[in-house]
């Protein structure tokens, strides 16, 4: 962990109106969950259903995705990143940063507004709303590594980040049931599953498997960008 | 010692022909068409919009195979519905492509440089607007038309039905192609910063689709199926869909939608709305641009 380059990460990834963007996401989560509360139609199974449809599969790989890309993608676009890689700095300090940096803000982006907007809609019943919150965060870190090392690895990181998450988890899971076993989504599913007594939340991958599958897409995201990171080209700006 | 003199070499002003405001306008539409699926740009920028056109492609061409193996006319892709079932793909397209539009002279501070001369603010953003619409609208239409080819070619029952959801289908095509266009745009244009551009538009497209189908599922969960009908209003693709039903007659392809020709009506307003809105925003948004 450098702290200086946490600070300016943080600041380029804060800093003017970005910011909104950050915050009108879960904002749109928040009001719909106090819109339900008010109007008394928030029973466990429409808590399950916003949390699973908005939570995990919207706001999550989102965030996840802006993070994730955002912290480096931009300075190795315009070059920046020769100012921080001149330094006497190991790189995997930088990766290790830069993926902590993606962490805190897609936990309080993401976990910490499913949290809020689940215990609004149905309190602690049957440990609802913190095991999603801790579905979104572990999915979120696993997210936020795959995402950094795509960043590192291909100009086009947003895109392809995009297609994985909304093509190949969402619409090709529809058809393919195989295809929805091996997405970040489910795994986190899992662990959301294990963790509350409610039987409306189903996964389709067993938890010991979804956890050593999260840890493995963690640590290969991580190994990769740091790999990368050592012998990056960086090309003029387009 | 040096003698510096100074010449007189006159000022000269331009008395060609000048080519006028057409000529600007199609200037930059051919720029930015040609920009939009990175012609003339490196290979890297071309890889994507290509891509996408290609996934675009894919159901068409299987749907046209397998009918021409099974003989099923059944198993076309009905043409009005290609776009609704292929929504994601094209609001991904939108995503990557708006920001090259809208963002990329905002992002270097170059907008001031076209404004030095004869383009007029409102011509910019048209060119613009128009540009994107023209490529969103190749996206669409180039897969609908491989089905209706392939419909002929195998032979499909009723081609004269067909011709008339084929026509159908283009028209909504065309609404499909400026409403989303103007989004994407208005919304890359507020988020110069690169990467960000593609992730607000994608924000805007899964936000507004998730809501819409969180609050349809809920409203007819409880009977509510006019609630559940006016709220696919709020995202871009039911929203077209609605014209294309309810004004043009196509067969529906959305979740839900409201009952009755005024509901097209009030969708139609709403899309013509959305276009102006754009416009206008996209309008102030240059102009200030063009000031710094």
């Amino acid at each position: 962990m450098n702290p200086t380059i946490a600070m300016i990460t943080f600041r380029a990834m804060l800093g003017r109106r970005r910011a909104l963007l950050l915050f009108g996401l879960p904002l749109v989560l928040l009001a719909m969950a106090a819109a339900l509360r008010f109007t008394d139609l928030a029973d466990l199974d429409t808590t399950a259903t916003i949390l699973q449809r908005f939570g995990i599969a919207t706001l999550l790989p989102l965030l996840a995705l802006i993070a994730g890309t955002g912290v480096i993608g931009p300075e190795i676009d315009d070059g920046q990143i020769m100012y921080v890689l001149t330094k006497p700095i190991p790189r995997q300090v930088i990766v290790l940063t830069k993926l902590v940096v993606a962490i805190v803000l897609v936990t309080l982006f993401a976990t910490v507004p499913t949290l809020v907007a689940g215990l609004l809609m149905s309190g602690m019943t049957a440990q609802l709303a913190p095991a999603f919150a801790a579905g979104v965060l572990v999915g979120g870190i696993a997210y936020s590594a795959l995402f950094v090392a795509l960043a590192v690895v291909s100009r086009n990181a947003v895109t392809i980040g995009l297609l994985y998450a909304l093509v190949w988890e969402s619409l090709l899971g529809n058809f393919a049931p195989g295809a929805r076993s091996a997405s970040v989504q489910q795994w986190a599913l899992s662990v959301t599953d294990a963790l509350t007594d409610a039987s409306v939340v189903r996964s389709t991958v067993d938890l010991p498997l979804a956890a050593a599958l999260l840890a493995l897409v963690t640590a290969a995201g991580t190994a990769l960008a740091v790999v990368r990171l050592r012998s990056l080209t960086v090309a003029s700006a387009e | 010692m040096t003698v510096s003199t100074i010449h007189d070499i006159g000022y000269r002003h331009y008395e060609g022909r000048r080519l006028g405001r057409g000529y600007v306008l199609r200037s930059l539409f051919v720029h930015n068409l040609r920009a939009a699926y990175g012609l003339g740009r490196p290979a890297r920028a071309k890889v994507m919009p290509f891509l996408l056109l290609a996934v675009m492609m894919l159901p068409s061409v299987g749907s046209v195979a397998a009918v021409a193996i099974t003989k099923e006319p059944r198993g076309l892709i009905p043409y009005a519905a290609y776009a609704n079932i292929l929504q994601v793909v094209i609001a991904i397209f939108l995503a990557t492509q708006a920001p090259v539009l809208a963002s990329r002279e905002l992002r270097f501070h170059v907008v001031p440089l076209y404004f030095s001369r004869p383009v007029g603010h409102l011509d910019f953003v048209l060119a613009k607007l128009a540009a994107m619409t023209t490529a969103l609208l190749a996206l669409l239409t180039l897969p609908v038309t491989l089905l209706y080819v392939g419909g002929l070619v195998t032979k499909v029952p009723d081609s004269g039905e067909h011709l008339v959801r084929y026509l159908t289908a283009l028209v909504g095509c065309a609404l499909f192609a400026v409403v989303l266009a103007s989004i994407g745009l208005v919304v890359s244009a507020f988020t110069p910063r690169r990467g960000f551009g593609v992730a607000a538009v994608i924000a805007v497209y899964m936000l507004s689709s998730a809501f819409v189908v969180i609050v349809q599922g809920l409203a007819e969960m409880r009977t509510n199926f006019t609630l559940a009908g006016w709220v696919g209003l709020l995202t871009p693709f039911n929203l077209v869909d609605i014209v294309q039903v309810r004004l043009l007659g196509a067969p529906r392809s959305s979740a839900a939608m409201p009952e009755g020709t005024l509901a097209g009506m009030v969708a139609l307003a709403v899309c013509a709305a959305l276009v102006a809105g754009s416009t206008a925003v996209l309008y102030a948004r240059f102009r200030k641009a063009g000031l710094s």
